[in-house]
Parts: C-alpha cells; structure tokens; sequence
C-alpha cells in the first residue's frame, strides 16, 4: 500500500531496532539526507546499513555510526579521507564490516529483488574477498558464488513522484535508488515533487510504484 | 636494434599522452581515479571515445568549472564532472554489468603492483591495521577487454612494481594487458612479459632494475 507522509519523521518510523537497512547514494549524490537524519533522531539502534561507503564527514550516515547505531556495514568503499567515524569504530572494534566488490553489491541487491538466490560471478575470484566462498569454473572463468542481500527498509532520495509512486532521478544521483527500491521490504522514498498521475511519461518512469511504499516531500 | 623510443624517461603527462594516443578511435573507456584520469586531457575528438564512470552514467565530460558544478553530476572520485550529447545515465547494477559483461574495450588503472602474467594488486597494501576499501576495483579488473595499468616502474625504495607474482592482496587474476611505467611499456598476458618500447634507459638497463626480465632477451620494436 502506498502512502503519502507529511514529515520524515513518521516516514522513518518502519526502521525498528535490529533492522536491515539500505540508504542510497554514491558520495553526496542521491543521499536521502532528511531521511537519515530522521532515522538518528528516531533512536533505532543495533542497525545493518548497506551503502557504497561507511559515511562522510559529520554528517548522515557518518552520524549513525558515531553514535553507535549500526552494529554492522555492509559496503564496498569504508575507508576515505573523511571517514573518521567508522575510522574509530572500526579500530576499536565496536563494528562489523562487510567488505564487498561495488558490482558484486549492486548486484547482490539487485538479485534480491529480483527474486535470485544467488550466483557465480567472475569478480573477485582469487582474491581475499572470495576466499571461504563456493567457485566454479564457466566457460574456461574463475567464478565466485554470492548470495543476494535483502533489506526490511530501503531510504532512497529520487526528484519526482507521481500518485502511483512511479519514480524518477535526476543524473547520477539514481545510482542505488532503483535495486535498493525492489530489494527492501518496505521502500521510503524523499522527493523533491509529487506530480499528479499522468504527469509522468510512462517510458520515462525508472522505478515503477509497485516498488515503493512511503513518499515524503522534502523542500 | 633497440627499442628505446625516448632519451628520458616519461613524466607523468608524457604518459597520459602516450596511453591516449594506443587508445584506438569510437572505444568506450573507464578511467580510474588518480593518474589515469590524466588520460582524459590528451582524448582527441576524432577518436570520438565514450567515457564510463562507474557509478552511472556514458557520456562523461570534463571537470565541471565553477558555474557548471551540479551536486548530482559526479564522478567514481566524487569530482563534480559534466555531460556530453549523448550521455546516457543508468543505475549502479547496470552500470556493473556494463563492466563484467564486457563491454568496455579499455579500462586505465593505477597499481601497488603488477605480474608478469598481468595479475593485479591495487586496492589493499595487506598492512594489518588498514581499513580496507575495495569499491569497484575488481570489477574493472574483471570486465574490461582491455586493462591498462599506469604507474611508476619502482617504488621509492627502488624496487620493481612489474614482479614474477604480487606481494600484495590481488584485485584480480591474470587481467591486465599492458603497463606503461616512466621506463617502459611492457605487455603482460599468459605468456608472460614483453618489452614494447623503453624511455630513458636500454633494455639492458631496464633488466637490471626489473627481475622478472632477467632471462628475456630484447625484441625488436616491430616484432612485437
């Protein structure tokens, strides 16, 4: 069932403790800032968060994460020049990560959506990331089994909604937004506009509602 | 014969350079972060190539200068970047799957290391108290037709990055086909090792600092 949400806050309220949680976004891009801070300001805690990195700065997920609320990443790029805060966490051992190829993550998010169990893929083979993990060899290639990773939400930001929940981007800032869509149980999206149905071209829709179930309008 | 074809060695420019001009006209083309984003300022139009950056999108131009900057328009090294006629956007599974399903010709990496069998060691040193960070390294590894690694020939301890097999956590397995160094291009592949051009240096005197050249004998230019 779609909604429509007046404020993130009550937006976030599907994140309960313990939950799986994806959030969107390469770098700045595509981040669903007021979303991630609704979530700080909701208090739930002993989260997984999948995101391309670990957080920047101070601010967002970065956040999240200093103040003890993931117990886990599962991420492809944690470390970067200001990536203090799971910096500290992650030398005092007070995170888990999960440390995995940025294609092998889109697609492992992708094949939970798509209904996957699993499968082989050429990246990563015979390195340290693969090892303990299944291998075949297909067609003369070294290939590494992996599962794919579901979500109980998704956080993902688009530019516009119609009243069906028919999403679309805005350049590179889709990155994650579509896969995390389809492979979480329960989709909240922010947008900058909602546009009537209709408003939308049909063969310009990217993510189609079916996808999505809470819409929040941020300025 | 000798297959030096410059009195120098190569400065960093010289070798972006030289890696634009071996890339051949119409090619789609990653370049990855750090020197090899170099390559992209020596592109000519009429090689009229398509550059991919992986987190989504075809079409990719220049730096964006300061009126142009668009918080939504990045690049894999988060650099505010511009778009081309004809850019094309897509999501990061598709975007993947351009790489591993191999249809980029070329990908230009940076490396802590290279074998002689075109192994590539770029994303982690192994150190014990490093926070590793992957992002889409070996993907690019993997996927492109052709993997050209840009780097310098030694360390600054003087040691060769060209090696019989890496030290380092590899990125992948026998993928890179060429490496252009400030000394040398070399070609690597199941075979092992080749020697295209020297700068700076004879092929004697490129062996005494690489190792893994110590057997091979110096092949004419043309017959490579």
């Amino acid at each position: 069932m779609l909604e429509f949400i007046d404020t993130v806050g009550e937006a976030v309220a599907a994140v309960k403790d313990g939950s799986t949680v994806m959030i969107g976004g390469f770098g700045n891009a595509g981040q669903p800032f007021e979303l991630i801070d609704a979530l700080l300001d909701s208090g739930a805690t002993d989260l997984t968060v999948v995101n391309n990195n670990a957080g920047q700065g101070d601010q967002g997920l970065a956040l999240l994460i200093k103040e003890g609320r993931v117990r886990k990443m599962i991420c492809s790029f944690p470390r970067q020049s200001d990536s203090w805060h799971f910096d500290a966490k992650f030398k005092a051992g007070e995170i888990e990560l999960e440390l995995v190829p940025q294609g092998n993550l889109a697609e492992r998010i992708r094949a939970a959506g798509a209904g996957i169990g699993g499968f082989f893929t050429p990246t990563g083979y015979g390195t340290m990331l693969a090892e303990g993990k299944e291998t075949r060899i297909i067609d003369g290639r070294g290939q590494v089994f992996e599962t794919p990773i579901h979500a109980d939400v998704a956080l993902i930001k688009a530019l516009k909604a119609d009243g069906k929940g028919n999403l679309v981007y805005r350049k590179t800032a889709r990155n994650f937004g579509p896969i995390m869509a389809a492979a979480a149980k329960h989709t909240i999206v922010q947008v900058s506009e909602i546009v009537p149905t209709g408003a939308l071209d049909p063969e310009n829709v990217v993510t189609p509602g079916i996808y999505v179930n809470s819409i929040v309008k941020v300025a | 014969m000798s297959i030096q074809t410059s009195a120098t060695p190569l400065g960093r420019n010289d070798l972006a350079a030289l890696v634009a001009r071996d890339i051949a006209p119409g090619s789609f083309v990653n370049l990855g972060i750090g020197q090899p984003t170099l390559v992209s300022n020596y592109l000519t139009e009429e090689q009229n190539i398509t550059l991919h950056t992986e987190n989504g999108m075809l079409g990719m131009g220049p730096e964006a200068k300061d009126g142009e900057i668009d918080g939504d328009l990045i690049n894999a090294g988060k650099i505010p970047v511009t778009e081309l006629p004809g850019a094309s956007y897509f999501h990061h599974a598709d975007s993947f799957a351009i790489m591993r399903g191999g249809h980029l010709d070329i990908c230009v990496l940076g490396a802590f290391q290279v074998s002689a069998t075109g192994d590539l060691a770029n994303w982690h040193t192994g150190a014990p108290d490093a926070i590793p960070a992957v992002g889409g390294a070996m993907d690019l590894a993997t996927g492109a037709k052709d993997v050209f690694v840009m780097m310098t020939l030694l360390t600054r301890d003087g040691a060769s990055k060209l090696v019989e097999q890496c030290s380092y956590p590899l990125t992948g397995v026998g993928c890179v086909t060429r490496v252009y160094t400030d000394k040398a291009v070399f070609l690597t592949g199941p075979d092992g090792v080749t020697v295209r051009e020297t700068f700076g240096c004879t092929f004697e005197e490129l062996q005494a600092l690489v190792p893994v050249l110590k057997w091979k004998r110096e092949l004419a230019a043309g017959a490579l």
